[in-house]
């Protein structure tokens, strides 16, 4: 096929929102915080290159410390996301029929449709030392004074669990689904346990949708800003909030772009560990969410 | 398999009220005649929606100017927002579907990147970014560029970089499944091709907008980790609500939630109507 | 042939190639379609035929060669300003669209107002026999209907050629053989001209006033079915139309147009046409007369015996195979369904014998 004047044209003009997207609003401010994120303060209102606002990183323990609890908690939660929705993903794809499957599903998608602030406005009500738990843990005599169970590690946990749970089951109810019945049955006609069948068949099955769930669940746990803030309080301590601070309340922004290069990095190599360990590609990936 | 046990349905069952029982007090506590949203419960009130603030010294959200702002920059957001989310994910769906140049496999997986990126790296780099171009301009033009300035343009820009997308995504997979007989079918019987274009492809296209549209809206209505990032002195709900929430906020706040719980209900309606009259 | 452009045609393929890259999908294919003909073009999927009526149709370019209708050229016009209708084998109906609607379609875009477009489509929906169908929805038609709506929304606008590129692949077996006939009737009362592709031998042997075989981009024969079938100009319209057996030898003798070919499994049998070396030899299976003794076959110049290997019941289309001395592989023939031999099974030793005439030979 050779391009005629005429065809380049309408392609140039198809293509140009795309190229103005991706160049003015990703590529080009990802460049600028890269920069950015090399460049010291010298003297009032002159920069030159240098490695220190990596340096700050790596010798103020708040830094780094905060960096390591972020990438932990974020495997942890992704982790409980996995056990606590494997179970109910099993059983929307695999027990459940027709109307009852229908209803399950769209059940766990209504909350998630939600603003994220609304459902931690509701944990917070649940938690906090004079919300709801600590009424009726009163009220039926288990406490005697008011109980405070916000702001700990705990609180941050199960608001980033809740928050993840959706983007775990769809996925998983996706690749459970698509498991002939058969291959169970012969699974278990060929003398299989319950436990042999669901660790020898079913999960190797589900692995391209245990990998898409897991990857996004920690993307959006590790971005998350929100729930560990107003969950977490003063504890929260998640690296987030060092952006924000250092972009916002210190208006240091050579600061705050190193921190986010090493968010960004972060994040991108889960993701990339995740796909190489089990062979998966993005493209992929993304489809089954 | 085929039987579930006993404890697997109570898993179930326990399971659904942990995903409803934050939404639900959220919801009860908006009609708590109190002034905080806690226990104990103090009676029914639709003060926390209408009330003027005579009864608890704090206006409910349809009188509260401060409320009613925020959701006015949320739409003043979300409505462009959905609108270039359409428009740009429908060019975006036809380089992807139709076009064919070298590099295409290269500028799809750039599509898909966005999603990869937190939300937050998002908001700052974009921020950074146009910070510059607006000091590079003003210094060349002598002007003052507020647009490029952190407020709402520029969260419009910011959600879009994400936005964009999901709603090519989604029109993208609805052309896919477009049978190109029907156009060239169109063609043969003497239509032009902007006929065949508005005859034929953008209605069978047509649900894919509306959702990608609807999708985006919510979207851009919910999104905290950017916006937080680029907003200015305007402030839409979910900033609003983030402010309040770390204040200690009254039972408006709840109001609010429950409106929004409302508003996303019937769009989901909407979208569950609209995808069952396709089948 | 070629001088059939002299006289009224309402379509000419004149010398047309297409090449995609080196690879020449249609070769240089001539041929005229007469008015109210009903045109086949058949032959095994990737012979080029789609790729031929798609340049008819106007949505490829021929790399040369000139396609004419009603003697004018159509290079350079495009599809939607061609007097030519397509028939597509998905059908493409627009799903969004009613029934009268898709009917309508093409009248509008010609700038019918849209009170005429629909009672001209309803008028021809009440000629195809879906009478009070505008209303309905595509989606809610059988696969006969959908079919109708296909060609009505063609015939509407009185094309001058309506193309069809294999509508029938579609539908099961049954509805396939109803439709068969429906078209041709159709054709018949519209008179509408019809060039049709198809890959199978029998839909095209039905409908099709004159068929054209083609193979590896080009016309093996064109003809009428019964010449295809009775006189085979290649050895691959033999093969490809209608059921035959095959066998593979060396010219024994040639003289004025009878060949003796002798089997490279040892048999020695006489036929007529080329006498090259290497030999094709073809008879069909109902030109094999069957007989229990060999005196009834004494007059036929072919004359082996043999026993019956396997009895494939399919009714009217039953046939017998019969392992025969000297032959590599069972000679096919028609069970008869009458007579002495009409019980035969398994087994049982029977005599064959066909004439030369009825056994063609072509050059390996």
């Amino acid at each position: 096929m050779i391009a005629k004047p005429a065809q380049s044209l309408t392609l140039f003009l198809l293509l140009a929102p795309a190229l103005l997207w991706l160049g003015l609003l990703i590529v080009l401010p990802h460049v600028e915080i890269l920069i950015l994120s090399f460049s010291e303060r010298v003297a009032p209102r002159v920069y030159a290159f240098g490695f220190g606002n990596y340096l700050e990183f790596f010798t103020e323990p708040l830094y780094w410390r905060t960096f390591a609890r972020t990438a932990f908690m974020s495997i942890l939660v992704t982790a409980l996301t996995l056990v606590l929705a494997f179970p109910i993903a099993l059983y929307i794809a695999r027990v459940a029929q027709g109307r009852l499957k229908a209803m399950l599903l769209l059940l766990c998608l209504l909350p998630f449709w939600v603003s994220e602030l609304v459902r931690t406005l509701g944990w917070m009500i649940l938690l906090r030392e004079t919300g709801v738990i600590s009424y009726a843990l009163r009220a039926v005599g288990l406490a005697s004074q008011p109980v405070e169970l916000l702001y700990n590690d705990g609180a941050v946990i199960l608001g980033l669990v809740y928050g993840g749970l959706l983007f775990m089951i769809v996925p998983l109810a996706n690749a459970l689904e698509s498991l002939e019945p058969a291959v169970v049955e012969a699974g278990y006609d060929l003398g299989g346990s319950r436990w042999t069948v669901l660790r020898r068949i079913v999960i190797p099955h589900a692995m391209p949708g245990i990998v898409a769930g897991c990857i996004i669940v920690f993307m959006l746990t590790v971005g998350n800003f929100a729930t560990p803030v107003l969950l977490g309080g003063k504890n929260g301590l998640w690296f987030t909030e060092q952006i924000y601070a250092q972009f916002i309340t210190r208006f240091n922004w050579p600061q705050g772009a190193a921190f986010g290069m090493l968010l960004l990095l972060l994040s991108s190599a889960i993701v990339w560990l995740g796909l190489r360990l089990t062979g998966q590609s993005l493209g992929t990936t993304l489809k089954q969410a | 398999m085929n039987r579930p046990s006993f404890t697997w349905k109570l898993y179930i069952a326990a399971f659904y009220l942990f995903l409803f029982a934050p939404l639900l007090v959220v919801a009860i506590f908006a009609f708590n005649a109190s002034q905080f949203p806690s226990p104990p419960w103090r009676g029914f009130t639709l003060e926390w929606f209408t009330g003027t603030g005579a009864v608890f010294g704090k206006p409910g959200v349809l009188a509260d100017p401060i409320w009613l702002a925020s959701i006015g920059n949320s739409f003043k957001v979300a409505i462009p927002v959905a609108l270039l989310a359409v428009l740009i994910g429908t060019v975006n769906a036809w380089v992807l579907e139709r076009a064919e140049f070298r590099g295409k496999t290269f500028l799809a997986m750039m599509m898909l990147w966005p999603l990869v990126i937190p939300g937050v790296v998002l908001g700052i780099s974009i921020l950074a970014f146009f910070s510059r171009v607006a000091n590079g301009l003003e210094d060349w033009l002598q002007t003052d560029l507020d647009i490029l300035r952190p407020g709402l343009p520029l969260v419009v820009l910011g959600q879009l970089s994400f936005i964009l997308t999901i709603s090519t995504l989604i029109i993208a997979a609805r052309l896919r499944k477009f049978d190109r007989s029907l156009e060239e079918a169109a063609f043969d019987l003497g239509a032009s091709r902007a006929r065949v274009l508005r005859t034929v492809t953008l209605p069978f296209l047509s649900p894919a907008l509306i959702g990608a549209g609807l999708v985006a809206l919510l979207m851009s209505f919910e999104n905290f980790n950017t916006t937080l990032m680029l907003v200015g002195s305007e402030a839409p709900l979910p900033i609003a609500m983030y402010g309040q929430m770390r204040e200690g906020a009254s039972p408006a706040i709840n109001a609010v939630s429950l409106l929004l719980m409302l508003g996303v209900g019937g769009i989901a309606s909407v979208f569950a109507l609209t995808a069952k009259a396709e089948r | 042939m070629a001088a059939s452009s002299h006289t009224a045609t309402d379509l000419d393929i004149v010398n047309v190639t297409k090449r995609f890259g080196s690879h020449a999908a249609v070769d240089d294919v001539t041929f005229s379609v007469a008015p109210g003909e009903f045109f086949s073009i058949l032959g095994p999927s990737g012979c080029g035929k789609t790729t031929l009526m798609r340049m008819i149709a106007g949505f490829e370019h021929p790399t040369s060669g000139d396609i004419r209708i009603r003697s004018k050229s159509m290079i350079g016009v495009p599809a939607n300003r061609r007097p030519v209708n397509m028939v597509f084998q998905s059908l493409a109906l627009f799903p969004m669209m009613s029934v009268g609607e898709n009917v309508a379609y093409g009248l509008t875009c010609r700038g019918v107002s849209r009170a005429e477009a629909e009672e001209r489509a309803g008028r021809m929906l009440e000629r195809v026999g879906l009478k009070g169908f505008g209303e309905r929805r595509v989606t809610a038609l059988s696969g006969g209907q959908r079919q109708r709506v296909a060609i009505a929304r063609c015939l509407v606008l009185e094309p001058t050629l309506v193309l069809l590129d294999e509508p029938l692949g579609a539908l099961d077996l049954k509805l396939r053989e109803h439709m068969k006939i429906e078209l041709k009737q159709l054709q018949g009362t519209f008179n509408t001209t019809f060039a049709y592709i198809t890959h199978d031998q029998s839909e095209a042997l039905v409908m099709s006033d004159r068929i054209a075989v083609m193979n590896q981009g080009r016309f093996e024969q064109v003809g009428s079915p019964r010449e295809l079938y009775h006189s085979p100009a290649t050895p691959f319209v033999a093969s490809f139309v209608g059921e035959t057996n095959r066998w593979q030898g060396q010219a024994a003798s040639a003289s004025n147009g009878a060949v003796a070919v002798r089997l490279s499994s040892g048999a020695v049998v006489q036929g007529q046409g080329s006498g090259a070396a290497q030999a094709l030899a073809f008879v069909r299976p109902e030109a094999v007369a069957l007989a229990q003794d060999q005196s009834s076959l004494a007059n036929l110049p072919n004359r082996f015996e043999g026993r019956v290997s396997a009895v494939l019941f399919d009714g009217a289309a039953s046939s017998l195979l019969i392992d025969t001395a000297g032959f590599a592989e069972p000679v096919r023939a028609v069970l008869p369904q009458a007579g002495p031999l009409a019980g035969i099974e398994v087994g049982a030793p029977i005599h064959v014998g066909w004439t030369a005439d009825a056994m063609k030979v072509f050059a390996a």
